[in-house]
């Protein structure tokens, strides 16, 4: 066990402002698809284990790193752990996980894994998650 | 005695220091309400007091100082005698010097100083030994905050009580103001601290001989450590002094005497260049309250260096874009942050206070750059954001400059303002007369965008200082603006005219250009009459020529509104006429012509927007309008054509919509309108033939509502000349021979819809001026009224069972028709000729039933179409009964609830579509109408009516439904039900939630299975959903949560309407509130359900789903 934090200085980004969803609200007909912003909405109060900053302010999470399928009922998650040697990195895929199984109905398949070479340990890491 | 026993009790307590707060309190109350009724004297409770004041314990005397110091806190209002609050005095002032027994003897002193107004007040001479005393004996700064506090509120007093006095102590006392308050750091003791020093300086104005100016230098060492205040800690204490107050008590604190000028501009200056916001905005608040208590003399020699700081102060904003948009139209059109705002206030005071001021801003190389900078680049959008930045600046700094004082404005102009018309190429002309358009002159402007902002910001900023005299009107910068005037409304009006539509920067600062001349107004204004009109020409013709609803339009249309206003507030006759002459009557000219490329709503639009400006225009608009209603009206019925029909109802639905809110502000208004009502009917009148199509159907309509509201804001005098037309219409048409037909159902029978559409027309739109009517208005002929009115409606005509509700609501005893006579017509009247109604029938006699109207309501004869409208009509009557609280309103509701059975007296059902009539009944009399019997429409309202009804017909309808065979009969009874548990005051439901809950939960199952009521579903889930969160229902809802949670998981997944979806997820999660126990067990049936709505198509219904799937999963883990 490391003492102290793993990451003691990240990088914080604004907050992103996006416009909320105002439009047809309340109308019955159509239909609101599943988009990326519901998943990226769903994981605003994660907050990151060592800071108080959700894990889109410490670019952990972005847009781009949610792909969804809605037709074949798959959705990737790539996240970017803040150092190479983040030993929370499985912690945070696993609250990815555990987030998204509240959120999600049941027929989507979710898989989590870390952005290509920012881990030290990609391996490893999508084994646990 | 008894009083003197509880006394020495009393002081006891208050002396132990080992008791609580609230005992000493107790004791406290008690000595003081003695005091106050004069059962014990100041004087008695001394001597009583006496072993307490004198002990040689310091904590108990301490006390005993302390208590008499508090009681004469409380005596503040009482009057006293002279020698004892002097040997009072006297006595607090010697045990200052026990440092012990201080906090008793400072909050003593305080009590006396404070006597104001009432016998026995200290002397000066005492307030001088006080004074000293303190200052021998009291160091401040060792002493708690408290205690502080009292000190500073103590020298505070002394100072403004006995100015002599201290004025007498000389030096000494501002000494000792430096000694208290060097080093302290609390709020509200410096909130007094700084108001301390404000009072000191006030003592010695004079510079000679002042001690003041001996000491002004270290009494500003002490006071600007302060400066820019900064508080270190800021958690908690929500009774602390805001930054701003004591900033602002700093500030005239620096400010309050010229001494401090030597120290204080140059620290300012200093400040003004840190980089942090807040000390900027302290810096520049602080030099404006300097600058006018400190005089020009004392100022003037700061001049050079405060220029340079003021103006770095102005540069650093950092927004550069203007804004073209509409409503940055009458405002500067850029965001200004807070140094910039005191800066610019700064700014402004220098050079109202001082014109020599001036001389240094017109002076500075890098304001007279701008010439360069606006003669670079032609388009805004074009420049870089550094010219961008120096021209809004140099503009604010010009404007700002301008706007301080007629001899600042006239400086401006003449520096600047041929230099500017010369970069922009725009020359003098003098024959103001000449129209001519003059190619060489203008073939030589050069319209950057920088430079006519410039000219826009500087004509409006100095449109407040025109002269109001015609004497003055010699005033140079007005002489300026005369010379070039012709030339800047030409330049103006050809950026305007030349601008595209997707170029909104030349429109809006041709637009705002044009604005800025037209507000130039007053008794000597360099804008003269001819080139007054002739701005309102050009922007009249720019509303006009347009197509369609394009920026330039829109701009040109606002400018004209605030010209409009602008005429209004300054009530400018001369102007106010023009106005009237080239944009009033041009506009309404248009609106009653229509041949014109504009479309016409876009006519009515810009003239109701331009006359509601001022109460004259409205007359002329509503003549004109009057007048644009005939001829189309006349032109639609001579040659048939859709086009002027369509024009009528958009008209009516302006004079609706724009003109009847607005009846109360403007006066007359009511007049006018109610002569359009009449000239209406004149037209009606005068046609001949009416015969219509779709647009025609929307024309009956607008023209329904719109009489309906003149009628209804019509004062009871003009209601009744309309109605008085409106009947001779109605006399004068083949409708009279409606009344003959007798109430039978022979004759009913063959009734269909015949009305000519004329008739109908006037039908109608009589129906709305009865709807409209108040009670106090005179109806003429009510009885034949009422059978036109009931045979009209029976062949299917709504607005007339709306107008017979009307009727019977507010019939009142001045008229011809009493309200029995009404009911008898409309209930009783029936069985005339001997028609086949066997005799069986008649004898099957239910409450009620036996009238011709029930009878044919519940179906004895007559095709299901007569049957319903029959029960659409009867429940409008029926409303109207009920709302003025009559009892009949209970037979016409036993009658419909009949139509609800599933076998009536008949011993037959009803039919479907009639059953579904009468269900809808109930929403009818039980839900506020928008069309008719409402308070707009002076209604006869008696209060808790729909409680009443509730009361009534609730339980009746539950017997109905228990007993109730068919399943449609089932479901029309919860329809029925639902209305009306849906529309009573949510309290009413509360009072009866054990009783209601089941009914309610019943129903809510029947509606789900049909999507055709799926609004009254959702109405009466909201009255679960309320019963749900009250106190009151939670014992109910408790005992049949099994129930509810049944439903409810139900309607997660009904599928005709999202909103229903949404609010039983929300109710299933309110029901969490409910004891864990009840709950739990129903949490896998809930959570399963919940999950489902994760799919929801909707994205709102699965957001509701997901928090509360999460509360639900909570409670399983919890366990």
């Amino acid at each position: 066990m490391t003492l102290g934090l793993v990451n003691a200085n990240p990088v914080v980004q604004a907050k992103k402002e996006r416009i909320a969803r105002t439009l047809n609200q309340y109308k019955d007909d159509g239909l609101d698809p599943l988009d990326i912003y519901d998943i990226l909405s769903s994981f605003l109060n994660i907050r990151d284990p060592e800071h108080p900053y959700s894990l889109e302010q410490l670019s952990v999470l972005s847009e781009d790193s949610i792909t969804l399928d809605d037709n074949l009922n798959r959705i990737l998650i790539t996240f970017t752990p803040t150092i190479q040697h983040c030993s929370m990195a499985t912690i945070i895929g696993l609250c990815l996980r555990a987030k998204l199984k509240e959120c999600l109905p049941l027929h989507y398949k979710v898989d989590i894994r870390v952005s290509p070479g920012s881990h030290a340990d990609e391996a490893s890491g999508k084994e646990v998650i | 005695m008894a009083a003197l026993n509880n006394l020495t009790e009393h002081l006891e307590s208050f002396v132990d220091v080992t008791r609580s707060p609230s005992h000493h309190a107790d004791s406290l109350k008690a000595i003081a309400s003695s005091l106050e009724k004069g059962v014990l004297s100041i004087n008695q409770l001394v001597v009583e007091m006496d072993m307490y004041l004198t002990t040689t314990d310091d904590v108990i005397r301490a006390r005993g100082i302390l208590l008499l110091a508090e009681m004469l806190n409380h005596l503040k209002e009482k009057p006293l005698d002279t020698a004892v609050v002097q040997s009072l005095a006297g006595f607090f002032t010697a045990k200052l010097a026990e440092w012990k027994s201080v906090r008793g003897a400072l909050t003593g002193c305080l009590a006396l100083i404070k006597r104001k107004d009432v016998a026995g007040l200290v002397t000066a001479t005492d307030a001088e030994a006080m004074a000293k005393a303190m200052i021998k004996s009291v160091q401040v700064q060792s002493l708690a905050l408290h205690d502080r506090k009292i000190c500073f509120e103590l020298l505070e007093c002394l100072l403004e009580q006995y100015p002599e006095a201290m004025i007498n102590m000389g030096n000494l006392i501002v000494y000792a103001t430096c000694e208290a308050i060097d080093g302290e750091k609390d709020p509200p003791c410096l909130m007094i601290a700084f108001h301390i020093v404000e009072l000191l300086t006030q003592l010695f104005p004079s510079p000679s001989s002042s001690p003041l100016a001996a000491e002004a230098s270290d009494l500003f060492d002490i006071i600007s450590c302060y400066f820019p205040l900064h508080y270190t800690h800021t958690k908690g204490d929500e009774a602390s002094i805001p930054r701003e107050e004591l900033s602002r008590r700093l500030s005239l604190a620096i400010s309050s005497t010229p001494f401090f000028e030597p120290y204080a501009i140059p620290l300012l200056l200093e400040k003004l260049s840190s980089s942090l916001t807040v000390a900027k905005v302290d810096s520049l608040r602080c030099l404006n309250d300097c600058v006018v208590k400190y005089g020009v003399n004392r100022m003037k020699k700061h001049y050079k260096d405060l220029w340079p700081a003021l103006k770095d102060a102005l540069y650093s904003f950092t927004e550069t874009d203007l804004s073209f948009g509409l409503e940055s139209l009458t405002s500067p059109g850029f965001e200004m942050g807070e140094i910039h705002r005191e800066a610019v206030d700064l700014l402004q005071r220098l050079v109202k206070q001082d014109i020599s001021f001036l001389g240094l801003v017109v002076d500075d190389p890098r304001v007279n750059m701008i010439s360069d900078t606006i003669s670079r680049y032609s388009q805004f959008e074009d420049m870089p954001d550094t010219s961008k930045l120096e021209i809004l600046v140099v503009s604010q700094i010009l404007c700002v400059s301008a706007r301080a004082s007629v001899e600042s404005c006239n400086k401006i102009f003449e520096t600047f303002f041929f230099r500017l018309m010369n970069t922009l190429g725009i020359v003098e002309k003098v024959s103001s007369g000449d129209l001519v358009h003059n190619e060489n002159s203008t073939a030589s402007i050069k319209l950057y965008h920088g430079g006519l902002h410039l000219c826009i910001e500087l004509l409006t900023a100095s449109k407040d200082l025109i002269p109001s005299s015609e004497e003055s009107s010699s005033t140079p910068w007005c002489s300026i603006v005369n010379r070039f005037s012709v030339s800047l409304i030409e330049a103006f009006t050809s950026v305007v005219q030349s601008s595209y539509d997707e170029c909104s920067a030349d429109a809006y600062l041709g637009v705002k250009g044009l604005l800025a001349m037209g507000m130039l107004c007053g008794g000597s204004s360099p804008v003269s009459k001819s080139e007054f009109e002739k701005i309102l020409k050009t922007l009249t013709s720019i509303i006009t020529a347009q197509r369609a609803k394009t920026v330039k339009w829109e701009l040109a249309l606002k400018a004209l509104i605030c010209m409009g206003s602008f005429i209004d507030r300054y009530s400018e006759r001369e102007k106010a006429m023009s106005y009237m002459g080239v944009v009033v009557e041009n506009l309404v000219s248009l609106a009653c012509s229509s041949h014109c490329s504009l479309p016409y709503p876009m006519i009515l639009e810009a003239t109701s927007e331009v006359c509601s400006t001022r109460p004259q225009y409205v007359e002329k608009m509503v003549q004109g309008f009057e007048e644009a209603f005939c001829s189309s009206f006349s032109d639609f019925y001579v040659n048939g054509n859709s086009k002027p029909i369509e024009n009528c109802s958009q008209l009516l639905e302006c004079v609706t919509n724009k003109l009847l809110p607005r009846v109360t502000e403007i006066d007359g208004l009511e007049k006018f309108l109610v002569h359009f009502a009449i000239s209406m009917w004149n037209q009606i009148e005068s046609s001949v033939v009416f015969s219509y199509d779709v647009s025609g159907r929307e024309f009956v309509e607008a023209a329904m509502k719109t009489m309906r509201q003149i009628v209804g804001v019509a004062l009871v005098d003009s209601q009744n000349s309309i109605i008085q037309k409106a009947y001779n219409v109605i006399s004068s048409s083949t409708l009279p021979a409606m009344e003959s037909i007798p109430l039978t159902f022979a004759a009913l029978e063959g009734l269909h819809r015949d009305l000519s559409t004329r008739d109908e027309l006037i039908l109608s739109l009589f129906a709305s001026v009865i709807i409209g009517a108040s009670p106090k208005a005179s109806l003429p002929d009510v009885k034949s009224l009422i059978k036109l009115f009931m045979v009209s409606f029976l062949k299917g005509y709504i607005p007339a069972a709306q107008a017979l509700g009307s009727i019977v609501n507010k019939l009142g005893i001045s008229s011809d028709c009493s309200l029995e006579e009404a009911c008898d017509i409309i209930f009783h009247q029936s069985f005339a000729s001997g028609n086949n109604i066997s005799s069986d029938d008649t004898d099957k006699t239910i409450c009620g039933s036996e009238t011709l109207l029930s009878k044919i309501c519940l179906g004895f004869y007559g095709s299901v179409d007569l049957q319903t409208r029959a029960i659409t009509g009867l429940a409008w009557i029926g409303k109207g009964l009920l709302m003025r609280g009559d009892g009949r309103v209970n037979e016409i509701a036993l009658v419909l609830m009949e139509c609800l059975k599933s076998s009536n007296s008949s011993g037959n059902a009803l039919h479907p579509s009639a059953m579904k009539h009468a269900a809808d009944a109930f929403l009818i009399l039980m839900s506020d109408s928008e069309v008719c019997l409402n308070r707009k429409f002076h209604a006869v309202i008696r209060p808790l009516y729909k409680q009443r009804f509730f009361s009534i017909t609730v339980p009746i309808l539950e017997s109905l439904i228990v007993n109730s065979q068919t399943p449609l009969s089932r479901t029309m009874l919860h329809v029925a039900l639902a209305h009306v548990i849906s529309n009573v005051p949510v309290t009413v439901i509360l009072d009866n939630t054990k009783k209601l809950l089941p009914m309610i939960l019943e129903g809510l199952s029947a509606l789900s299975v049909d999507a055709v009521d799926k609004e009254t579903l959702f109405s009466l889930l909201l009255v679960l959903s309320g019963t749900l969160t009250d106190i009151k229902g939670q014992q109910s809802v408790s005992d049949n949560a099994h129930k509810i949670i049944e439903c409810l998981v139900k309607l997660t997944s009904y599928r005709h309407l999202m909103v229903v979806r949404e609010t039983a997820i929300q109710c299933l999660a309110t029901l969490l509130e409910l004891p864990h126990g009840r709950i739990y067990p129903f949490r896998r049936e809930v959570l399963q359900a919940v999950t489902k709505a994760l799919d929801d198509p909707k994205r709102r219904v699965r957001e509701e789903a997901i928090k509360c799937r999460q509360a639900w999963t909570s409670i399983t883990s919890r366990s």
